[in-house]
């Protein structure tokens, strides 16, 4: 029979059973559609990270505290505490080339204007983090030397907070109250906009390091410390100057690991993408179970097709069907039926993404090599999972299939 | 005339079990082109058994088959289905067409097993149709036609790859007396018009007195081989 005669007959035979089509299929649906989905928005997330570390710059080098490079051991929390303000004062003073250092500390909270409240996170910091984030002021100043000096209660706004709690008037001047302490606000951030993962990088207040640690969340340690190296070819010796810094200011001994951890953009980077590759690869060993899993219910339709056949078969080889014939007949059904499910699974697959774009307010990416594996694969489950039932159906002796009921 | 079926000693032995069924037992007939043939006997005596080997359904244990002149006794597989293709055209009690496909696709079929392009295939299972008297259904089901008409529409897919010979296991066997009779009309007619070889399995002798000649199987053996009753009047009275 032609290929056109083939496609026919097997389409035909499929839309007999729409219903239980659709079921057989669900399978590689939901398979091919989960594999396209899971990459689109893995693939968006790690864009939208990539983008935002790339708008940071390459001069930029950060110190956490622990050692979180390899992961897996965890750390007491002596560990987790061990960078001081001093640590970054030292920065500043002793590696050369550097350019800026904010160390950062944070809380979260509800902040109170007015009669409005807005739940935000709050970034203790001091001067040199504008240049270091590279933010830019929208109105007012940023918080100062002397305001860090003197644990002054002053505040500069996120635009999103802004917008939230002074919703119609400029809130330069006015009073915002955290956790209890009224701060004077002195000026506002311009937006940045989303950063990956849907977090919302204006959706925080900034206030001098000293009144966050005085005030607000009690830590004298910090959460990280930002570093603006002079220039991107400063990079990897202010990275090994300040851990030899570090190490000798927290006594620790040749043999003992770091108790912080320093990285430049390129290894953030890379540690993104190896995540995100992590995440990719584990999404897709999923999809492809299921898949497989949608092959075994295809072998299981097929296999149950070619039983209420039988006669149909034998008919076939009475009026001269080859066992290739019978074979390809049901073999092209099995195949029809696992791509018909692979291409409804790119369209929900890529409808998914798009929906998950719109409603969570990520960034999502459709990978073309992810339509094209999912659906390869989902074609190879139907040749594979088809061949046995359509085999079997073949070797029917044509006799006693014509004479099956 | 030159022999279209040409049994030698044709012996078929099923195993049931462990017990071995001989269900042929050395038959050697032959049957020359154009002929019309009804085979008869009681049950079990066989009569399906031999349909199914010379037509290639099936291959005996032993003996010898020659289909016109064509030995095909050690043929199986696909070799098999190709003579089938070409040479046979099956007409069964239960009609058996495809009960989802019209009367002409039906009539189609075993074209395009033998690679007859699209419009050809059309065009002949058209002509077949209305040499059977049902030219104007041939866009109905099965289950839209009557018996008679099934049967006929199962004839049409038999004549349609021109074969050697029809075989017919029991045709009228699910037809009441009327309908058999058309069916019996149509078969003459072929064989008359055509010229077209035609064995038929028949338990019933009216039917079997429309042939010519009439072979009688007895626990796979033939015990007799005639001139049909039909003939034999004709012959009386010439
Ligand atoms: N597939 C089979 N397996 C085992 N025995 C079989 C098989 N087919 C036929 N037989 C046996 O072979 C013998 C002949 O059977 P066959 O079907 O040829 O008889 P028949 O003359 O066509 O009978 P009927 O008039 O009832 O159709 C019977 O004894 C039957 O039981
Ligand atoms: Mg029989």
């Amino acid at each position: 029979m032609t290929a056109g005669g083939l496609l026919r007959v097997a389409w035909q035979s499929l839309v007999r059973n729409p219903f239980r089509s659709l079921l057989t299929i669900l399978g590689i649906i939901i398979g091919v559609g989960a594999v396209i989905t899971s990459m689109a928005i893995g693939a968006g997330a790690q864009a939208a990270v990539q983008a935002q570390l790339a708008r940071l710059g390459s001069n930029l080098i950060v110190v956490v505290p622990g050692s979180i490079i390899t992961g897996g051991v965890q750390l007491g929390s002596g560990a987790r505490q061990s960078l001081k303000i001093a640590d970054a004062q030292a920065i500043q003073q002793d590696v050369p080339d550097v350019a800026y250092v904010a160390p950062q500390s944070g809380t979260n909270a509800q902040a109170v204007a007015g009669g409005n409240n807005w739940a935000t996170s709050i970034t203790g910091t001091t001067p040199d983090w504008l240049q270091v984030e590279s933010y830019t002021m929208a109105s007012g100043r940023f918080i100062t030397q002397a305001d860090e000096t003197s644990g002054a209660k002053t505040a500069v706004l996120g635009a999103t907070v802004a917008q939230n709690l002074f919703p119609s008037s400029d809130p330069v001047g006015k009073t915002v109250i955290v956790k209890n302490v009224p701060f004077l606000i002195v000026g506002v951030l311009a937006a940045k906009g989303q950063s990956g993962f849907g977090r919302d990088q204006d959706d925080q207040i900034v206030v001098p390091l000293s009144a966050m640690q005085l005030r607000l969340n009690g830590q004298n340690w910090l959460g990280v410390i930002l570093i603006s190296a002079d220039s991107p070819d400063a990079v990897d010796s202010v990275v090994s100057s300040t851990e030899a810094l570090l190490r000798l200011r927290h006594g620790l001994t040749p043999r003992q690991p770091d108790d912080f951890s320093v990285r430049n953009i390129a290894n953030v980077q890379q540690a993104a993408s190896a995540t995100s590759q992590v995440q990719s690869r584990l999404l897709a060993g999923i999809a492809a179970v299921s898949l497989v899993v949608g092959g075994i219910g295809i072998m299981n339709i097929m296999l149950v097709s070619v039983t209420e056949r039988t006669r149909e078969i034998g008919i076939r080889m009475a009026v001269g069907a080859r066992e290739r014939d019978i074979l390809l007949q049901f073999l092209v059904e099995a195949v029809l039926l696992s791509c018909v499910g692979g291409a409804i699974g790119v369209a929900a697959g890529i409808g998914a993404a798009y929906a998950t774009a719109q409603g969570a307010g990520w960034q999502v990416l459709i990978v073309p090599a992810s339509v094209l594996l999912s659906f390869g694969f989902a074609a190879a489950v139907g040749i594979v999972f088809g061949f046995y039932p359509a085999r079997r159906a073949s070797q029917l002796n044509p006799i006693e299939a014509l004479r099956h009921e | 005339m030159s022999a279209v079926i040409d049994t030698r000693k044709l012996r078929k032995v099923y195993r049931v079990g462990a017990e071995d069924v001989v269900a042929l037992d050395g038959v050697s007939v032959r049957v020359r082109s154009g002929e019309s043939v009804a085979v008869m006997g009681p049950s079990g005596s066989g009569k399906s058994t031999f349909m199914n080997l010379i037509g290639c359904l099936d291959q005996p244990t032993s003996g010898a088959y020659f289909l016109e002149g064509q030995d095909v006794s050690h043929l199986h597989g696909d070799k098999l289905a190709e003579v089938r293709s070409r040479k046979i055209g099956f007409v069964f009690q239960g009609f058996n067409l495809l009960s989802r496909s019209s009367a002409a696709e039906n009539v189609e079929l075993p074209l395009t097993y033998s690679g007859v392009p699209h419009e050809e295939r059309r065009e002949r299972a058209a002509s077949a149709l209305k040499a059977v008297g049902l030219g104007h259904r041939m866009n109905h089901l099965p289950s839209e036609l009557s018996g008679g008409q099934q049967q006929r529409v199962a004839i049409a897919r038999a004549l349609v790859n021109d074969p050697a010979v029809i075989l017919a296991d029991e045709p009228t066997g699910n037809l009441d007396s009327h309908s058999s009779e058309e069916i019996m009309r149509l078969f003459l007619r072929l064989n008359d018009e055509r010229g077209m070889t035609i064995v038929i399995v028949t338990h019933e002798h009216d039917i079997a007195n429309w042939t010519a000649r009439i072979v009688t199987f007895l626990d796979g053996h033939v015990v007799d081989d005639r001139p049909s009753a039909q003939v034999a009047a004709a012959r009386g009275s010439a």
